[in-house]
């Protein structure tokens, strides 16, 4: 698409230069704001210098934007082995010409201090590194060594707002660094020198797992999102994780496809679920999700549909085992490469990391259909105020690639709360099943019924759900003079009513 | 006895120094008199000063990690010292650099 304007169209009020990290760009609705100085607060571990770095390396490679990186803190060979981990090679860009690293060692039992001074020798080396690549981004990480390096806090404040006036009188975007103070954002009070653009960065660990967030203090002239993001460093470099900014616009398959039991089918309109929707089975144990999920898989691949179960209960070798059990041959699948099964424990990495994990295989994976199993188990550490953001990002990740997902959904407790599923999963999901014991006459049967489906005309009616050696049926419920009959006791009925019929 | 040949040579003096500057300021141009008022009182003849103007070669500022300006740099004798400063307090110059004041009546 020609990127040239319509002159109808209104110029932003403030030009801002994109950063190239996954989602920060979204949050601050087009990046940070063009050749002004952005500060980035945290704590120690916050993900500052790797924030800092990406910036510098995607500006130099994604938008043609040369950037100095000045370090105060660790050498340019620390850091270069220490974001190799990202696949970002500094070295290769250093020998391009597309960024400088400058490592400012500042040692205070070396410095002898007597009468006035200034910051220039600083400010001329900057200036000869921003010159000999015409950059146009510089990182500062982190200011602060100053402070504990000289001694004069006076002068070194008069010379750090000359700094900023100075950055931005030659138009650098540029990023600043500083520690997280106790009251103030940073130790040391740079936020009053930068007053344009201010992220703070926080890791915190709450019940052993450990999530990183963002959040965007102050955009001056900007709208912005004010939430705390998590955000994750994996393998591609920082990644923010914006819900609400997400706009509603995949666009919506008429196409259909089967879930693999014709009677299930038969209840949804006959047709089964619409492509790139999301369904949900919530029961409580042992009521036949998993197996709804394989049936599910065995007609996809059937199709030569590729699939991803994502397992967080059983091995991939269990899986295929008990699957057999019901006549559910998955292993076929994965030997013609149609089927990955990926088990682990989600939380014992963040329910945010292994996001990034499931995007990565989706993305390199391309499947038509997802199965998550259980959901329920996502949300095990996390509480839900936290986790429904999480899940409404991967529904809707899903759903833009147009894969059809199915969750299952683990219930506690009996009959009345079964409704109530975890986490208002329900109102995210499209089409939602719901599977139940009923315990009658000495003897335990399942049951299923449609509790919605959007934009299907769906049956209303229970059925009984079978499990056999041949796989997953559905029987009509058994309604008569003497009310809903299942199990064994709609057997004896109805085989009564067969031979009174005889006779 | 290395050293001591060193320091016997003319041309390679006991203390080497190295002052930065960025042009002709008061700051400098002080920086510079204060140096060498100090150096000829309580370091006759065992000194050599080289001044660098950042201005004119900006690529030197790396290499001795300089910031500040003016900036002294005590090269030799090791280890590495500096300066910061217009050098206007004499004792504490002769502290930074290490030098025993010679008694002056």
């Amino acid at each position: 698409m020609p990127s040239k304007k319509s002159p109808t169209d209104r110029s932003p009020p403030l030009p801002k230069v994109r950063t190239g990290i996954m989602g920060l760009d979204e949050i601050t609705g087009g990046g940070l704001p063009a050749g002004r100085p952005t500060l980035v607060a945290g704590s120690a571990g916050a993900g500052k210098t790797m924030l800092a770095v990406e910036f510098i390396v995607r500006g130099a490679t994604q938008f043609g934007e040369p950037g100095v990186f000045m370090m105060f803190e660790e050498n340019a060979e620390e850091l270069t082995a220490n974001v190799r981990s990202l696949g970002f090679d500094l070295d290769k860009l250093v020998a391009q010409k597309k960024i400088v690293l400058d490592y400012v060692r500042i040692e205070r039992s070396e410095i002898e201090e007597t009468g006035e001074y200034d910051l220039e020798g600083l400010f001329i080396r900057l200036g000869h590194a921003i010159d000999s690549i015409k950059a146009k981004r510089v990182v500062l990480d982190t200011l602060e060594a100053l402070f504990s390096g000289l001694p004069n806090h006076a002068i070194l404040r008069a010379e750090l707002r000359r700094l900023f006036r100075w950055l931005k009188d030659r138009g650098m975007t540029a990023i600043i660094t500083g520690e997280a103070g106790e009251k103030t954002i940073t130790r040391y009070g740079l936020e009053e020198y930068v007053a344009d653009c201010v992220i703070a960065l926080d890791h915190r660990v709450n019940e052993q797992i450990s999530t990183r967030r963002l959040r965007v203090v102050k955009y001056r002239g900007s709208v912005h999102g004010t939430n705390e993001y998590p955000f994750l460093i994996g393998d591609h470099g920082l990644s923010v994780l914006p819900i609400t900014s997400l706009r509603l616009d995949h666009k919506a398959s008429p196409q259909r496809v089967s879930l693999g039991v014709p009677a299930l089918d038969e209840m949804l309109g006959g047709k089964g679920v619409y492509r790139g929707s999301s369904v949900l089975v919530s029961g409580a144990s042992g009521t036949g999700k998993t197996t709804i999920g394989a049936t599910f898989i065995d007609a996809a691949c059937r199709r030569g549909e590729r699939c991803l179960l994502f397992a967080y209960e059983e091995s991939p070798s269990q899986i295929i085992r008990n699957m057999r059990s019901v006549g559910i041959n998955l292993g076929r699948w994965i030997d013609q490469g149609l089927l990955e099964i990926h088990s682990s424990r989600p939380t014992l990495q963040g329910l945010e990391q292994h996001l990034v994990m499931m995007h990565d295989v989706v993305a390199s994976f391309h499947p038509s259909v997802v199965v998550v199993d259980p959901i329920s188990n996502l949300t095990l550490e996390e509480n839900e105020s936290q986790i429904k953001p999480t899940l409404m990002r991967l529904i809707d990740f899903l759903k833009q690639q147009q894969i059809t997902t199915l969750f299952a959904s683990l219930t506690h407790g009996e009959s009345n709360s079964l409704e109530v599923s975890q986490v208002g999963v329900s109102s995210l999901t499209d089409t939602w099943l719901l599977l139940r014991n009923v315990e009658f006459d000495g003897e335990r049967n399942r049951t299923l019924y449609v509790l919605k489906a959007r934009g299907i005309a769906h049956s209303n009616q229970v059925r009984e759900f079978l499990l056999s050696r041949d796989g997953v049926d559905l029987v009509e419920v058994y309604r008569g003079a003497k009310g809903v009959l299942i199990g064994s006791a709609r057997i004896a009925q109805l085989a009564s009513e067969t031979k009174t019929k005889k006779r | 006895m290395s050293t001591k040949k060193k320091s016997a040579r003319r041309d390679e003096p006991a203390f080497q120094l190295r002052l930065y500057v960025a042009g002709q300021t008061t700051k400098s141009l002080g920086a510079f008199a204060n140096l060498k008022r100090i150096c000829e009182t309580h370091l006759a003849g065992q000194y050599s000063i080289e001044v660098i103007d950042l201005l004119k070669n900006p690529q030197l500022a790396a290499g001795d990690q300089i910031l500040a300006v003016p900036t002294l740099v005590r090269r030799l004798p090791q280890p590495i010292k500096k300066i910061i400063g217009d050098l206007s307090n004499e004792d504490r110059v002769l502290v930074g650099l290490d030098v025993v004041p010679v008694k002056t009546a």
